[in-house]
């Protein structure tokens, strides 16, 4: 009893780890067992596992074309805002200038500002502008939203480089843009792959900025949210579990990747 | 000055220029919009959705007197779920970094995972999940936990419920960055110099983890305090919060006024609430 109790006592921590995991991943794995539920248009009770639902993620109407819509603006918006975001980081990270505290304030408001304000103060200002809501303007507010996390993402990984490496190269000749290329880019290139691969998570989950300027267009949150109210297709579920694998597949890759590479 | 060599001393403000002006067009000159029209009036006899300027700062206040309630709400929902994910997150950060092992990145994975399911998803989900139809339901009836009409959906427990689960992550990496750079050996001199492990906690650990404690409940509260989809979808009209409201004012009711003032004054709140916690908690390094 008493060795009982000692195990229980030293692995408390872990235990508590498993059920916290398990909160966690609960909705995770509701999201994809329904994905081959057998339950027709509104996907509320088991009704019996099929395929069906993955071999015809199209089938449900619009939830492909809010899908690409999706991903057409996650990839601009992670495009760009990971351009700006990156060389704002590089000027904080690798420069003394004036108005660098001024230039970090400016990065930290878009993030201490909630979404909704963002996504009110964008359509009031495409409205004053009589500029339609619709695929450019959601493109717009998500470069704005995401470039304050490519900041901080990049600049995180600026920080931790040793600046000896570069001295070291320029001791060696090597120029500043040789130094910067060869160098310092290889070394700060895994942070802007994880500042791209969050901007593209945020942009590709955001709902509210994204209801507030895509006017009649649909994107993928969208159409979850206007089909909760009858029942969501089966395909959403199909969509967004297939989500979370590519997504768990990158990131594992990029994992192997980068110990291989720590081992050479 | 760049810290490695002589370089061009306009390098930096080449590489500001375009996000810079990018967060002046977009962020900066919607917010200054946004305030324009939080004063404006409807025009006499024009159209709904037509205001003019008559710098009506009146506005304000109707606008707060009129939902104090849901201003009220939103804060202490926000309040409480951040508190929560606190609680949850905490522990698990702490068994991430020091008892993980070699399993440390897989668990780190595990817990960004969710986020690549659409919250909207797994919103969903937990409101099947707990609903009528769900399996949690007629299990505790059954067990008379519950009486025959409660509810777990539909109700402010479901709307912190999902607040807290949905924005756990958020809370969890960061004090797992900050949890992780603790060098073990710290916690080991606490112990050889008598102090036991609640004492340990009180005096190395948690002081140690402060900045991650500072962002992690940053990062929870302002979305949370702003959101309306998890009151929108696990919640009734009796919790509708600040969110809600300004939803609806822009959408439904077409009142720009009405919806741009409530904004300034959450954002207000949140900016105020947020530079005295900053400043109480004593890390400014985070700006």
């Amino acid at each position: 009893m008493r060795t009982v109790s000692r195990w229980f006592q030293r692995n408390l921590i872990r235990i508590y780890a498993v059920i916290a995991f398990t909160y966690l991943l609960i909705p995770v794995g509701y999201t994809v067992a329904f994905s081959f539920n057998d339950g027709g248009r509104s996907n509320l009770i088991w009704k019996g596992f099929t395929f069906d639902n993955w071999m015809n993620p199209c089938g449900a109407p619009e939830v492909c074309t809010a899908l690409s819509n999706s991903i057409k603006i996650g990839f601009l918006a992670t495009l760009f805002s990971t351009i700006l975001g990156t060389m704002i980081a590089f000027a904080i990270g690798r420069h003394k200038f004036r108005g660098r505290s001024t230039t970090n304030l400016l990065i930290f408001l878009p993030m201490a500002t909630p979404e909704i304000v963002l996504g009110a103060s964008m359509l009031s200002l495409f409205l004053t502008l009589k500029i339609n809501p619709g695929f450019w303007p959601t493109v717009i507010a998500h470069v704005m939203f995401c470039i304050s996390f490519v900041v901080v993402t990049v600049k995180a990984r600026i920080a931790s480089l040793d600046p000896r490496l570069e001295q070291a190269a320029m001791d060696l000749y090597a120029n500043e843009v040789e130094t910067f290329r060869r160098v310092t880019l290889p070394l700060v290139a895994p942070g802007i792959a994880g500042a791209a691969l969050l901007a593209f998570s945020l942009s590709f989950d955001d709902f509210i900025i994204t209801n507030f300027n895509s006017g009649t267009m649909t994107t993928f949150p969208k159409f979850v949210y206007v089909s909760a109210a009858r029942g969501i297709p089966p395909q959403a579920n199909v969509i967004g579990s297939a989500m979370f694998i590519i997504a768990l597949a990158v990131v594992i890759l990029g994992q192997i990747v980068g110990r291989k590479r720590a081992v050479k | 000055m760049s810290k490695s060599g002589i370089s061009n001393p306009r390098t930096p403000y080449l590489l500001l220029l375009p996000g810079i002006a990018f967060l002046f067009t977009f962020f900066i000159w919607p917010i200054a919009n946004l305030a324009q029209t939080s004063t404006q009036t409807p025009i006499a006899g024009g159209d709904t959705g037509e205001y003019e300027q008559t710098l009506r700062w009146a506005n304000y206040l109707d606008a707060f007197l009129e939902n104090k309630e849901q201003f009220g709400r939103s804060f202490l929902y926000a309040a409480i779920a951040t508190v929560a994910a606190l609680a949850i997150a905490y522990p698990l950060a702490y068994a991430i970094a020091f008892k993980a092992g070699k399993y440390k990145n897989v668990l780190l994975v595990l817990v960004v995972a969710p986020f690549f399911t659409s919250f909207l998803l797994r919103t969903i989900a937990w409101k099947q999940i707990l609903g009528e139809q769900g399996v949690v339901v007629p299990f505790l009836r059954d067990l008379h936990i519950i009486a025959p009409s409660t509810t777990l959906t539909s109700s402010a427990f479901a709307v912190v419920a999902g607040m807290t689960y949905n924005f756990l992550p958020f809370m969890t990496l960061p004090l797992y960055a900050s949890i992780d750079r603790i060098d073990p050996r710290t916690l080991e001199a606490s112990g050889d110099l008598y102090a036991n492990g609640i004492t340990t906690f009180r005096k190395v650990t948690l002081p140690l983890s402060m900045p991650g404690v500072v962002a992690g409940t940053l990062l929870t509260f302002i979305p949370a305090a702003g959101d309306y989809v998890n009151a929108a979808i696990l919640g009734s009209p009796q919790t509708k919060m600040i969110g809600n409201v300004i939803e609806s004012r822009f959408f439904k009711i077409v009142d720009y006024p009405t919806a741009a003032a409530l904004s300034f004054t959450l954002m207000a709140a949140i900016l105020v609430l947020v530079s005295v916690y900053i400043r109480k908690a004593g890390t400014e390094e985070l700006v």
